[in-house]
């Protein structure tokens, strides 16, 4: 099965200093003994992608653990004294009234604040999951290579050949009460292939290592060579792929909140849906929300932009 | 060694007389991040028809560069060309259009690269890269292309070449590969041919083959070569003059076989004392200390004299010119040059 | 050429057995009853449910089951009757695919034609202004989540400026199914747009480009015959694994713009619980899925020689 990611790997692993020169001028730049994550950290603070996404996820973060210090409003009980129809009062910045009320009475401001935590869980939850998951496999595809490997990489096609947001919809379709862990693990679920395939495909090429053989040479155990020695050259690329993918199962979460298969809770993606039914009069229940879903993705993605930037130096 | 005997003599060999390409003052920059790379600084060569230049220096001395701005493939930006001519045939290149300098890329002048494998197209069979060269100069048919390169790979002593014309450059061995690289730069019979260190990826076994080759190619079709290198060794037997490159300058100028007797730049000296000699056997190899400059920050004077075993304090001030190197009593050392301001002391001893 | 084709058919294989198994496993043993939701809210007498169960075989082991639906699909072609309707899924599956599919090809033009386009342009100025542009809106692109754009494109192209009706009414007109088309495809544009970009400014200063401005050729030529050649090879590979992301997305968007397609009707048998149907429709997604991957497998080979001899 051919891999999006195989291109990530090759460049990453095979050349983690960017040892090609862009210009012939390079040739004579003085040799900086800096790792790759030295590198990588300098080039971070540098780049106006990594300054704004972080400072967007700061924020995120604190809404996640305090909402109470951006609200006093309650996101869960309506009064339906407060009428929907009525037009947000966007001069009062952080009131209950600011964005506007729901259908049934509740602070639309108060709603966005409230589902953040549930979106930043659920793209944590399974980012980290994900990782965990798909590393082990592929680390143990790639390390032990043969049956193993046909065994795990046929089991990761079965798993990739399902339609990513089909394949969750059927998982959660079947529980009438989606907690954030169902949900994380639907989205885990099918989601680890990704990772496993970038994993796989890293071990691979850092084996043939020389320093690898002469480790093995030595008569360094199997989990010392794996976790010493392999597993600090293939992290680059996971990390890449894991940023960018927590922006994307927050996107996930949200999808399948609207499509009524998500989060049973406050979620955004729920909110838009219900916000999608009074879109000709008020527009603000669903706009809001999703003004506030897509910062979100977005931060997350761009995060995971200036990471691989930072990580891959081809990319320059 | 019958070829040096035969073509040691640096004269304009055509009619005509003048040289074929003649560069002149050549500058080139890099603007970088880190600041301007000036890596080529008032460079001045020439070759003639039927005559090879050997461009000597280490990685970073210019060497390259200058071959690529007289291609017309250096990336601008980040390069600049603020200062300095490149005339082929009496014309300066360097204020042609692009769709000018195009039609003589290929076609008047070629060029070799170092690595054959990546400088091929891995996913193009050779064939279709040959035929390209016709197909695009001189609008044949795919079909007679394919006759042509077949008949190519034949000239350059690809063995069963009608049977192997549809495969891919990694299904060659890397003397092939840089024999099919020799055939794509020979492919329209060019005035001029500059090979960017042809052998250097090759095994020392091939790398005569595959020296021997292009010069006798040259001599049958009479071409002007610009050979660059690193290695003294690669073209003492193929080259006619030699023009020796540091920090973008060059340092020394001489034909070839008199500079291997008597060099008239430290920096020269160094390279040929570094040279493994079967006379020394058993004593130590002699190496140049320091590494090559930065461009960024070439030392001030003479860019080789934190390097250099006789520096004084003007070679630390004044960057020296390009001094005519003479004989002790004066007499004429035709087409000898060196930018020591020691030359006299480096050449007689 | 011959024994990779005939590697990639026998990988194929466990691969289409382990996904349909997975989704008949998913659909049936997960809590749910396809028999007791046709019901609704009334309890039906235990002796229908149990004479039903039986006529549907849901009274067999799971994996006797599964034998018997893959038996009569790969025999008969047979995938099962939708319970509800009691119509062939075969059928059902008649009325929504074609629309389904006009949608889906539509998105996947635009995606291939927009996505590499700006790719190659922003590729080719690659740290110039148009390149961090065009990088700017890909990552808006991706980050706006396809429901909040279908919203959006509702909200202002039928309700404020009345360019189109909210919903498709005719879904053989392209020109009602674009603005859906344009939805479903802009997040796989941005990721066409930046994989293009990036493999073509990588490749932009390989050796091999290089030797072809040596040789002569016109611009056009090296970007067009040498560049494009090697960069698309990542492209591809992703459109192929691309087509599982747009009947996904189909779900979504159908429903936005209530079409009536295969999405549609895989959500309605999802809140429905019906099994068969869902099982029958997700197969034969996952089917022309792995067809995709396959093709491109083959294309990938055809692009690239040193695949083929490997």
């Amino acid at each position: 099965m051919p891999d999006v990611t195989k291109t990530d790997v090759k460049t990453d692993a095979a050349d983690p200093v960017g040892a090609a020169p862009v210009a012939k001028a390079a040739e004579s730049k003085p040799e900086k003994s800096r790792s790759l994550w030295g590198d990588a950290w300098a080039d971070l603070r540098r780049s106006w992608i990594f300054i704004v996404s972080s400072v967007l996820i700061f924020f995120l973060l604190l809404i996640t653990f305090f909402p109470g210090w951006f609200t006093s409003a309650q996101p869960v009980l309506g009064d339906l004294s407060n009428h929907y129809l009525q037009k947000p009062k966007l001069g009062e910045v952080g009131s209950p009234d600011w964005l506007g009320y729901d259908q049934q009475g509740r602070s639309v401001y108060a709603r966005v604040i409230y589902g953040t935590r549930a979106s930043v869980a659920v793209g944590f939850g399974t980012t980290i999951l994900v990782t965990l998951v798909g590393s082990l496999v592929g680390m143990i595809a790639g390390y032990f290579g043969g049956i193993v490997d046909s065994i795990l990489s046929r089991l990761t096609d079965v798993f990739f050949g399902i339609p990513f947001l089909l394949g969750t919809m059927v998982v959660l379709n079947s529980f009438p009460e989606r907690t954030t862990w169902v949900v994380i693990g639907a989205l885990g679920f099918f989601g680890w292939t990704q990772i496993s395939r970038v994993m796989r495909g890293a071990v691979i090429t850092t084996k043939q290592s020389d320093y690898v053989q002469a480790a093995k040479a030595l008569g360094a155990s199997t989990p010392r060579i794996m976790f010493r020695h392999i597993l600090p050259n293939t992290m680059a690329p996971v990390i890449v792929v894991a940023t960018i993918s927590l922006g994307v199962y927050i996107a996930a979460e949200a999808t399948l909140s609207f499509l009524g298969l998500g989060l049973s809770g406050v979620s955004w993606g729920n909110d838009i849906s219900d916000g999608g039914n009074s879109i000709r009069v008020a527009q603000w229940i669903m706009l809001y929300p999703s003004i506030m879903l897509s910062i979100t993705v977005l931060a997350f993605i761009m995060l995971g932009e200036a990471v691989r930037n930072a990580l891959d130096p081809k990319m320059r | 060694m019958t070829i040096i005997e035969e073509t040691a003599v640096p004269s304009p060999r055509e009619g005509d007389g003048g040289p074929l390409l003649e560069v002149r003052d050549l500058h080139v920059e890099f603007h970088t991040r880190e600041g301007v790379v000036r890596a080529v600084n008032g460079v001045n060569y020439n070759v003639h028809a039927g005559e090879t230049l050997a461009v000597l220096g280490e990685s970073g001395s210019g060497k390259s560069v200058t071959a690529q701005a007289i291609m017309g493939i250096l990336d601008m930006p980040p390069a600049k060309i603020p200062q300095g001519e490149i005339l082929f045939r009496g014309e300066d290149m360097l204020k042609m259009s692009g769709e000018d300098r195009r039609k003589i890329r290929g076609r008047r002048i070629a060029m070799i690269f170092q690595d054959a494998l990546s400088s091929l197209n891995p996913v193009l069979s050779v064939g279709y890269q040959l035929g390209e060269m016709f197909r695009v100069h001189q609008g044949l048919s795919k079909k007679d292309a394919k006759a042509k390169a077949i008949e190519l790979m034949d000239r350059v002593k690809i063995p069963a070449a009608a049977a192997r014309v549809n495969d891919y450059p990694h299904q060659f061995s890397g003397g092939m590969r840089q024999r099919i690289m020799i055939a794509m730069a020979l492919a329209l019979e060019p005035d001029l041919i500059i090979a960017d260190e042809p052998t250097t990826a090759l095994d020392v076994t091939v790398q005569a083959q595959v020296m021997d080759l292009l010069a006798e190619l040259q001599r049958e079709y009479n071409m002007g070569l610009i050979l660059i290198t690193h290695d003294l060794g690669v073209v003492a037997d193929v080259a006619d003059k030699i023009a020796v490159m540091y920090a973008g300058r060059i340092v020394e100028r001489a034909p070839i076989h008199e500079l291997y007797k008597r060099p008239a730049h430290p920096y020269t000296r160094g390279l040929l004392d570094s040279i493994p000699r079967l006379d020394q056997k058993g004593q130590e190899l002699y190496a140049i200390k320091g590494l090559p400059p930065n461009l960024l920050h070439v030392p001030t004077g003479c860019a080789f004299n934190p390097r250099c075993p006789k520096a004084q304090d003007i070679c630390r001030t004044d960057v020296p010119d390009l001094f005519p190197v003479t004989e002790r009593d004066g007499g004429e050392l035709p087409g000898r040059a060196s930018a020591c301001h020691f030359w006299k002391e480096t050449i007689h001893g | 050429m011959g024994r990779y084709v005939a590697r990639r058919l026998l990988q194929m294989i466990p691969v289409f057995i382990g996904t349909t198994l997975l989704i008949f496993l998913m659909v049936y043993a997960l809590p749910g009853d396809p028999v007791r939701g046709l019901f609704g809210d009334k309890a039906g007498s235990p002796q229908v449910i149990a004479a039903l169960r039986h006529e549907y075989g849901l009274d067999q082991p799971i994996l006797v089951q599964y034998w018997n639906y893959m038996k009569d699909m790969i025999l008969h072609g047979d995938f099962g009757t939708q319970i509800a309707s009691g119509r062939p899924v075969t059928e059902v599956l008649g009325d929504a695919f074609p629309v389904t599919m006009r949608l889906a090809s539509l998105a996947f033009a635009i995606e291939v034609v927009l996505g590499i386009a700006l790719g190659v342009v922003a590729g080719l100025r690659a740290g110039r202004l148009t390149d961090n542009v065009v990088l700017l809106i890909t990552l808006l692109f991706i980050s706006v989540p396809v429901f909040v754009l279908g919203f959006i494109a509702k909200l202002v192209f039928a309700e404020q400026l009345g360019w189109m009706d909210p919903n498709v009414n005719d879904s053989t007109d392209y020109g009602q199914l674009l603005m859906p088309a344009i939805v479903l495809a802009t997040a796989s544009l941005a990721y066409v747009t930046r994989l293009t970009r990036t493999s073509i400014a990588e490749n932009r200063r390989a050796d091999y480009i290089r030797t072809a401005i040596a040789k002569g050729l016109p611009k056009s030529r090296v970007v067009g015959v040498h560049l494009m050649r090697n960069s698309m090879i990542p492209v591809i590979t992703y459109l192929g694994t691309d087509i599982g992301a747009l009947m996904g997305g189909a779900v979504v968007t159908e429903g936005l713009f209530n079409i009536q397609g295969v999405g549609g009707t895989i959500y309605e048998s999802l809140v429905r619980r019906e099994g068969t149907t869902l099982v029958g429709l997700v197969t034969i997604l996952v089917l022309i899925y792995l067809l995709a991957n396959l093709l491109v497998d083959l294309l990938y080979a055809v692009l690239d020689p040193r695949i083929r001899y490997a």
